[in-house]
């Protein structure tokens, strides 16, 4: 097997665990390549990339553009603000405008679930979701996912916690699909009214005791809580949502076994996680960074082979 | 499939001895050389040399292995993409001979991509080609070897392929042919 059974990634849901597997070997290639003294490829010298987002990120578009630049791809960048969609025009036309300067894949990210999809349904390019709304965001998944790897040896059979907005976070749907195709148990833990209601479905494990999630996990992925999506208050302050569900360097010594700790940034430092403990030996925050370009790369190369010449 | 046996292992052996003599006859003590192979078979060929090069220099022989798959021509013209192999290169080529080994020298083509992926290491003195089978007057691209084990005549539907104990059972190099009715 050394084809993806996709033509576009637009989440982990539509992703085989053969698929996964090729995505981490390809990227253990990539790894070494980028910590070589000469860290560019010449794979994909002859594509296009255009990178376009609609929602404000600092590491996945810096991670994609360095991706493709290692990989020799040519890329445009493209951010809303600043551009007609401000004019009023949809999305399937600035696309295909973008795509008529003959560009062969698109990064893309969206306020709106399912945007990806929608666009690889329409236009002529190949797709990656580089994150849409509160749906997926399956190369943080994947590198998640390639980090505890990286860290544990293997994913098969070891716990996660995923801790804090499980109701706004792509995050946490992409890892839960990735987790559990991978073989993986997988936990949320959360106030009440951070956790969807229909999370059960998911086969997850649903806790709202920090300390009870931690003592049953061997990595606690630690989530952000996105005010930018909160229209509502659902926990009455940032101080008491920190002491009931922060992670700090007290209840992480006081547990049983040495645990992983894990960040998809941006980190709120204090928040729901110390500055002790983000910066502690068993923090892979920064790892999971470095991962995040190999990955990229990966996907990126795999996809770019199913383009037609 | 026809076959016939181009070395059987006692020739194959023969042959890598006199390798080892050529290479030492030009780098002497090998203390400016390493010797790198081209991903996946040409570890083989590397690992035998390093062997009989230790025996008679009784010396440590640096040796790397390169996988070529970013570098090659072909990416997008093939049905599906190339899985790379590792690559395992930990001293700096900066100043250094380097002796590129592969089993099978056809097109070119890997030798090519295997010069382009060589450069990322650093700057090499030198780059020299050893391989053990030269099907010659099959090029498709400017470039020769300074060693070669064999020449071999062949078609563009035969196959060549160098067979290790460790892999196939036996150590052994084959000319495969296609039945004219297959």
């Amino acid at each position: 097997m050394n084809n993806l059974s996709v033509d576009h990634l637009t989440g982990i849901k539509d992703l085989s665990k053969e698929d996964i597997d090729l995505i981490f070997k390809t990227a253990d290639s990539f790894k070494e390549v980028i910590n070589r003294p000469i860290k560019k490829v010449p794979s994909l010298r002859d594509i296009t990339i255009a990178n376009i987002f609609f929602e404000n990120s600092t590491r996945t578009k810096l991670s994609f553009e360095l991706a493709e630049k290692r990989l020799s791809a040519d890329i445009l960048n493209f951010s809303a603000s600043g551009s007609s969609v401000k004019k009023g025009e949809t999305l399937i036309d600035t696309v295909n405008n973008i795509l008529s300067m003959k560009v062969d894949m698109v990064v893309m990210r969206h306020p709106n679930p399912g945007a990806a999809l929608f666009l690889s349904k329409k236009v002529n390019a190949k797709i990656i979701n580089a994150g849409d709304g509160t749906h997926e965001h399956p190369t943080q998944a994947l590198l998640d996912a390639y980090s505890i790897r990286e860290k544990l040896g293997a994913i098969h059979g070891k716990k996660v916690v995923i801790v804090g907005d499980i109701l706004h976070s792509r995050v946490a749907l992409s890892n839960i699909f990735c987790l559990q195709k991978l073989g993986a148990e997988v936990m949320v833990c959360g106030p009440t009214t951070l956790i969807p209601k229909d999370m059960n479905l998911l086969n997850v494990k649903i806790s709202h005791n920090l300390r009870e999630a931690l003592e049953w996990c061997d990595v606690a992925n630690m989530l952000r809580i996105q005010s930018e999506r909160q229209e509502i208050s659902y926990f009455p302050s940032l101080r008491e949502y920190s002491m009931q569900f922060g992670l700090n360097k007290e209840i992480l010594n006081s547990l049983s076994k040495e645990i992983v700790v894990m960040h998809p940034g941006p980190i709120n430092r204090g928040v729901e996680i110390t500055s002790d403990v983000a910066d502690s030996k068993q923090s892979i925050i920064l790892n999971q960074v470095e991962n995040g370009v190999a990955i990229r790369m990966a996907v990126i190369y795999l996809l770019a082979a199913k383009i037609d010449r | 499939m026809e076959k016939q046996v181009i070395l059987n292992s006692k020739h194959l052996e023969l042959t890598l001895k006199r390798l080892s003599h050529e290479l030492i006859e030009s780098h002497n003590d090998f203390s400016d050389t390493v010797l790198v192979g081209l991903q996946p078979r040409g570890i083989h060929v590397v690992s035998q040399l390093k062997k009989h090069l230790e025996i008679i220099l009784g010396k440590e022989i640096v040796c790397g292995n390169l996988d070529i798959t970013f570098f090659r021509d072909d990416f997008r013209r093939r049905e599906k993409p190339l899985i790379p192999s590792i690559t395992n290169i930990d001293f700096s080529l900066e100043n250094k001979k380097v002796v590129l080994v592969d089993d099978v020298l056809y097109t070119g083509r890997t030798i090519r991509a295997g010069l382009d992926a060589l450069l990322t290491f650093g700057r090499p003195s030198k780059v020299e080609l050893l391989v053990l089978i030269d099907r010659r007057f099959r090029r498709d691209l400017p470039i020769q070897a300074d060693y070669v084990g064999k020449m071999v005549d062949s078609l563009i539907s035969e196959r060549v392929s160098v067979e290790w104990q460790e892999i196939e059972g036996e150590d052994k190099i084959v000319l495969y042919t296609k039945d004219s009715n297959e």
